[in-house]
């Protein structure tokens, strides 16, 4: 058997096993392993081929011709050839706008309410809560390896494969500029991560990216930013970035290092742990590496980017004075963040992670969310990087296969076993990493009042923290006075910006402030695509008090 | 704006504010844009600034264009189309289809 590509809504089966959004390494892994045990399964990614972020344009690209890239990214080729060769449903080009999670699972009590975590939590203002003790959202305050482990009392979830323990979910999608909805026995978000954004003036701005931008520009077409290049911000992957860059032949003016010297001494404690991870050889060499070819500032503060109707250069502080470069293209990066907008208008609980600053939807160690049938596994539930998403989508895959009933526990002990220990290898050193590359607040909650944070609805910091000063109680509330989140991006660019300027204003933890609360559809959908739905019997009757057999009757009285 | 460092294979020709871009099959349309010199795609809709594509990964939403008649499509999540023919958006989106302001 191999993949069937899916091309129209009408090609879509009305229910299937298993629903993976996304493809990515975590959301192809969790697919090839599910429909090797025979689930049927179905992928939905918006890209236009397989891959995700770090493996995108992989089925396009060749390490001839593009030999930019580096080992980490050929790796990809083995991900998506297992995936292509299995008997899956994708859907490429297919935008997943909302989840329904089953509200009355089969064979089982529901899991709300049952000593887990309690649907999702919302503060009195509605704001998402980061902790009800002594439930799971308080395992965030544990580093990073042993998320997952304090697991907490799921009293359906952790005896897999003693029948059915979920319902049916359903999803609302998109292709092709048509919608339909699917059913699902089980749902594994897959849906990665994003860029954190990084607020300062001049970054809405023709000609700023972010890195990732041109990364992907890379990626998909082997397109560089034309004339002089500044990259600023910090994080692993800007470097990676510039390296891969200077191999393509770009120009780069400079790369402004914006990471905070304040967190070497908190980093200090996790080396050792760093040390023994796969990514201390990597990460040496290509921060040697980039520093050879490229002109590297560090201790960047108060950075600026310079043009009227387009990027002319930045303005910065570094070493104890003011500096600027021209230039034609400035990328901006500062980590990244777990996409979590589906799985929070899903419903699922939010949880603040301390170490990588941001929020992420509550698992349990196997990656099953706060809701029945729904799991989440990759980047979008916690930063871990590739290898690691592959892995944690094989362990969702099998603990959904064991919910739904099709493998027994014994079936899968092994395996999960083997998963789990591999897990642990790749987590090593990333609290070393998440700590090291903690943004600096300036970067976090803008200074400046004019900087734009809204860019959708073109909010600026002074007029949020003069609402806030006001007394607004959350980011909800923020959103209802000024418009901030309220376009179509919804919140993605802005929302954890308002919560840290929140967070500085108020001198409270971000996760006390929460973040925006989302609701489907994720993405902005046509009035003619819902228009245009398969109408259920039960929606029919709910609008015209009549069954569709009574209108059929009707127009044939009508008729006759 | 972008230069593609190995030639396209599959040209694909589409229109931009009447002017005729080439790409390649398989593109989407922000990047062909980008690699067409295109540097603003859109006014943004409170300030009429110029903006541009920033995220090219479906997140930022900056990319907004209206694509044979289909407003507010995001231009990096679209696949150029032999014919397409793609306008730039200022301001706000009207409710009457496809129209620009
Ligand atoms: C721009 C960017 C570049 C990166 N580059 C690298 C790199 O070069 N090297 C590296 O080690 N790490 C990189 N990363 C980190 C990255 O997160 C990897 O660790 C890895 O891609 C994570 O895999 P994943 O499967 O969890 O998610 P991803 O690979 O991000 O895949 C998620 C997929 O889900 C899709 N998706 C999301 N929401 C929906 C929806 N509602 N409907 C349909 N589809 C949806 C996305 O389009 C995407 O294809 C990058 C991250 C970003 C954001
Ligand atoms: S460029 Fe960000 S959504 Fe298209």
């Amino acid at each position: 058997m191999s993949m069937r590509v899916v091309t129209e809504a009408g090609q879509l089966a009305l229910h299937y096993d298993l629903v993976v959004v996304g493809a990515g390494p975590a959301g192809l892994s969790a697919a090839t392993e599910a429909a090797a045990a025979g689930a049927s399964v179905l992928v939905a990614d918006e890209n236009l081929a397989p891959g995700g972020q770090i493996y995108r344009g992989i089925t396009r690209n060749t390490p001839e011709r593009q030999d930019f890239f580096g080992k980490d990214y050929w790796k990809g080729r083995a991900i998506t050839d297992a995936f292509a060769a299995s008997s899956v449903d994708y859907a490429a080009a297919t935008t997943v706008w909302s989840l329904d999670a089953a509200t009355s699972p089969l064979s089982s009590s529901p899991r709300r309410g049952e000593g887990g975590p309690k649907g999702r939590m919302r503060g009195p203002s509605g704001q998402v809560l980061p902790c009800d003790a002594p439930s799971p959202p308080c395992r965030d305050l544990l580093p990073a390896g042993e998320k997952g482990q304090a697991a907490p009392s799921h009293s359906i979830c952790d005896s897999p494969a003693s029948g059915e323990k979920t319902g049916v979910a359903t999803l609302g999608l998109t292709l092709a500029g048509a919608a339909r909805m699917v059913s699902a026995r089980a749902v594994i978000l897959a849906t990665g991560a994003m860029e954190r954004p990084m607020a300062v003036p001049g970054w809405t701005l023709p000609g700023v990216m972010s890195a990732g931008a041109a990364q992907i520009a890379l990626k998909s077409v082997s397109g560089i930013p034309a004339g002089r290049i500044v990259l600023a911000g910090c994080g692993p992957l800007l470097y990676l970035l510039a390296d891969q860059l200077l191999r393509a032949g770009a120009d780069i003016a400079a790369l402004l290092d914006t990471a905070d010297s304040k967190q070497r001494m908190a980093a200090l404690r996790h080396l050792p742990d760093f040390l023994l991870s796969p990514y201390v050889a990597k990460g040496l060499s290509l921060l040697l590496g980039v520093r050879r070819r490229a002109r590297v500032i560090s201790g960047v503060t108060e950075l600026a980017i310079a043009g009227s109707n387009h990027a002319e250069g930045v303005r910065f502080r570094a070493g104890g004075r003011q500096d600027a470069i021209a230039a034609d293209c400035v990328l901006l990066h500062q980590g990244i963040i777990p996409g979590i907008n589906l799985a929070s208008a899903a419903g699922c609980t939010i949880e603040w992670n301390d170490t990588q600053r941001a929020f992420q939807p509550w698992t349990d160690s196997h990656g099953r969310t706060s809701l029945a049938g729904v799991l989440s596994a990759g980047d979008g539930a916690g930063i871990g990087g590739a290898e690691h998403a592959a892995v944690c989508g094989r362990i969702a895959a099998l603990a959904a296969l064991a919910d739904i009933g099709l493998l027994s526990s014994s079936q899968s002990a092994g395996r999960l076993a083997g998963l789990e220990k591999k897990r642990q290898t790749y987590r090593r050193g990333r609290t070393f990493l998440d700590t090291l590359y903690r943004p600096a607040r300036q970067f976090l909650a803008p200074p400046d009042p004019d900087t734009m944070v809204c860019r959708c609805e073109e909010v600026r910091a002074g007029t949020l923290r003069q609402v806030i000063a006001l007394g607004v109680p959350g980011p909800n509330q923020l959103k209802t006075f000024v418009r901030c989140g309220m376009g179509p991006c919804q919140g993605r660019m802005c929302a954890s910006t308002v919560t840290e300027i929140m967070a500085e204003e108020r001198g409270v933890s971000p996760a006390e402030i929460g973040t925006y609360r989302l609701r489907a559809p994720v993405k902005p959908l046509r009035l003619a695509e819902l228009g245009a739905l398969p109408q259920t019997p039960a929606a029919v009757f709910a609008v015209t008090g009549r069954t569709p057999e009574q209108h059929s009757l009707e127009e044939e009285g009508k008729n006759r | 704006m972008l230069l593609r460092i190995r030639e396209p294979a599959e040209p694909v020709t589409f229109s931009f504010n009447g002017r005729s871009v080439t790409a390649a099959r398989g593109d989407t349309l922000a990047v062909a844009l980008l690699a067409a010199g295109v540097d603003t795609v859109r006014e943004s809709v409170v300030g009429g600034e110029p903006r541009a594509p920033y995220c090219l990964m479906g997140v930022c939403f900056e990319c907004l264009v209206t694509v044979d008649g289909i407003q507010n499509r995001q231009s990096c999540l679209v696949e150029v189309r032999q014919g397409m023919v793609v306008t730039s958006q200022s301001g706000a989106r009207l409710v009457c289809g496809g129209q620009n302001r």
